[in-house]
């Protein structure tokens, strides 16, 4: 294991101009107009990731996110600080941003292959794995600017990842293309994981985190709030969100409301698989609210095998303890840990109270059946 | 699994890969290996940005030869043939100086706007971006040397052999005048990205220092013994563009006196009748002048470039 990229005590701050004019003209004029304002956008942050390792970076807009990226990738410099990097590195920071329409695809290959730092011979010898990852052979000629959105972000990726990056970066790009594309692309980010690559992964998107990384950073207004392994940096990160949307929230006030606990009638978690289990959730609030309950379950590989809610029947939250039933009457999944998420919702979706892993169960099954649900199948000539 | 495992065993360990550092501000010599280590970024950024300034026309790069041919043949028939300076071979001298002052205002010209409008570019991928004015000036090298091309013709076509006796200080003046070209490009590149009203600006002085510069006139006949009197000839001699012109001029109009072509056919002294030995003393000076100016203007570049993200 070799660090790849060190990030040691890396602040970035940003002047904020206030109506000055970028012309020398009007600075002549009014050398004094205009007021500056300093902006945090990073404040010393400090991580590494080794090779092997695929690293979630979390946080909601203005977090700091892309700006730490862009320090990383070299496209900013850190106002203070140091980021250490070996290997070479290819950043998906905006797929196609070197592109110019003007040229072909082919061209462009070229073009893009020199921005990330390779030589026209290495690029020569994979150019037929791009065009082909690319799917766009008929139109390697064309010029770019004929080109569709998809075709334009299909060619952008294939460049980036086949030219043998040590470390790949890649900011919240895997959110374009169709469905099949996307596909391909998380297949290509596991293979890289495979071939012990380093990863980096802005997203928004906890799933992706789940189910892609083994360790998560949340970021949240410059400041590095959590750093491990992707459970608890999701908990944090749902909960400092939850924590920002109270705050901000107009509805805030009334939302002092609060996931306490949750039981089983037997006290135990351990459950066989077919059998059916009930929890009893306990919520306090500090005013009557009316709202949805919801329920995840994820598997400790952080897959989500079922969320559900109380859509049909909202809850009415009286001030004081109050009591919520879940009732899980067959529960289908083979032998494991799942983990059980609930929370307290608004009718528009929007976290009122929020707790990650707040019960784990663990299913015992005897059965053949392999994966994590029984499906109850059989199998036989015809 | 196998295959993932047996991937992981062959894939290159990275223990011994170098380190790079992304700090506040990288000193001079780390620019200059981050230069060097990028030079393919280079030319691929020169040779794409011609391909994409002459792709729909048919006459291509040639395009670029029409400019500086206008500006030729208006200038002779206005100083030669209208104005009858006398000089003989007036073209030939228009041309040694032309190409020289060709080389950097198309460089600076181009490169003055360049970061601003590769915004795009600049605030998403890594690259040095002293590069893009540096493929701006690389791209002024081709067009400097297709018209030395048409330069050679010329000769040819005139059977004028050029002083063969000072050619090998071409390189050297050449070297100076890309250096110069280069710091200037550099520098203007980012603060225009401060000053937008900077392509204007640049447009009079480049028109100001055009005059200044020994192009349409010479030096030797016209203003040297005036500069003399008023002990000025150091401060027309700040100008770096002017050694390196009379230094092509000397290579290629090679005379330094001749006879006017208009009566009363005066002997006129063109160019200074320095020794090859001087020229070589100036031309290296010059060099190591341009040399510091370079490494300062990477400088400068650097600590403007901090704030590129917020300005773009």
């Amino acid at each position: 294991m070799t660090i790849v990229i060190d990030v040691e005590e890396v602040s970035k701050q940003f002047k904020i101009h206030h109506e000055r004019s970028q012309s020398l003209k009007e600075r002549l004029l009014h050398p004094k107009s205009g007021s500056t304002e300093v902006f945090d956008a990073l404040q010393d942050i400090s991580f590494r990731v080794s090779t092997n390792e695929t690293v979630g970076i979390l946080g909601h807009n203005g977090s700091g996110k892309s700006t730490l990226l862009k320090c990383i990738c070299g496209v900013l410099q850190p106002t203070s600080g140091e980021i250490r990097l070996r290997g070479n590195l290819a950043a998906l920071l905006e797929l196609g941003a070197g592109f110019q329409t003007e040229l072909s695809g082919r061209d462009n290959v070229y073009l893009y292959g020199a921005m990330l730092g390779l030589s026209k011979r290495h690029v020569d010898a994979i150019f037929d794995d791009i065009v082909a990852f690319s799917e766009i052979e008929h139109f390697i000629d064309t010029q770019v600017k004929f080109y569709s959105s998809g075709m334009y972000v299909r060619l952008a990726f294939a460049v980036a990842v086949n030219v043998d990056p040590d470390i790949l970066v890649v900011d919240e790009v895997l959110a374009v293309g169709d469905e099949r594309f996307q596909a391909k692309c998380v297949d290509k980010i596991r293979t890289f994981q495979e071939e012990g690559r380093s990863i980096l992964l802005v997203t928004h998107q906890a799933d992706q985190v789940r189910a892609l990384c083994d360790r998560a950073i949340v970021l949240d207004g410059g400041l590095m709030i959590a750093n491990g392994p992707v459970q608890d940096s999701l908990r944090i990160f749902r909960e400092h969100l939850l924590e920002d949307a109270v705050f901000h929230d107009r509805i805030g006030h009334q939302a002092d409301v609060a996931i306490d606990s949750i039981t089983t009638p037997s006290g135990s978690f351990d459950v066989r698989s077919g059998a059916g289990i009930h929890f009893d959730v306990n919520v306090s609030s500090q005013s009557a609210y009316s709202g949805n309950f919801m329920m995840e379950i994820f598997t400790r590989g952080g897959l989500l095998v079922s969320r559900s809610d109380a859509h049909a029947s909202p809850v009415n939250l009286k001030p004081g303890l109050n009591r919520i039933g879940i009732d899980l009457p067959q529960i289908p999944l083979l032998d494991g840990v799942y983990d059980l998420n609930v929370g307290v919702v608004d009718h528009h979706g929007t976290v009122i109270a929020w707790k990650e892993q707040a019960a784990s169960i663990q299913v015992t099954y005897n059965g053949r059946e392999g994966g994590i649900v029984e499906l109850g199948a059989s199998i036989r000539q015809l | 699994m196998s295959d993932a495992t047996s991937a992981r065993i062959t894939r290159k360990s990275l223990d011994d890969a170098p380190v790079r550092v992304v700090s506040a501000r990288a000193n001079l010599r780390t620019r200059l290996r981050n230069l060097w280590s990028r030079r393919e970024l280079l030319t691929s950024l020169i040779f794409s940005d011609i391909r994409i300034k002459y792709k729909n026309s048919a006459l291509g790069i040639f395009w670029s030869m029409l400019s500086p041919a206008l500006t030729l043949g208006i200038y002779d028939l206005i100083f030669s043939v209208i104005i009858k300076n006398g000089y003989p071979n007036f073209a030939l001298y228009l041309f040694s100086g032309l190409i020289v002052w060709n080389m950097f205002m198309t460089a600076v010209n181009m490169a003055t706007g360049v970061i601003v409008d590769r915004a795009g570019l600049v605030k998403k991928v890594s690259f040095p971006r002293e590069i893009l004015a540096l493929a701006n000036v690389g791209a002024s090298v081709i067009y400097f040397v297709i018209q030395l091309g048409v330069l050679c013709i010329f000769l040819l076509a005139l059977g004028h052999a050029p002083a063969w006796g000072f050619l090998w200080l071409l390189p050297i003046s050449f070297l100076a005048l890309y250096l110069l070209t280069a710091s200037v490009a550099i520098v203007m590149s980012a603060v225009t990205v401060y000053l937008r009203d900077m392509k204007h600006l640049m447009e009079v002085l480049l028109q100001l220092w055009f005059w200044l510069s020994p192009v349409v006139y010479s030096y030797q006949h016209t203003i040297s013994a005036r500069l003399h009197d008023h002990g000025l000839t150091w401060v027309y001699f700040l100008n770096p563009i002017t050694p390196i012109m009379m230094t092509f001029q000397r290579i290629f109009y090679v005379k330094t006196t001749v006879l006017s072509t208009v009566p009363p056919h005066l002997v006129l002294h063109i160019l200074p009748d320095w020794s090859a030995s001087s020229y070589l003393s100036m031309n290296l000076t010059l060099l190591g002048i341009m040399v510091l100016l370079f490494l300062s203007s990477l400088m400068i570049f650097g600590r403007l470039e901090g704030n590129f993200e917020s300005e773009l």
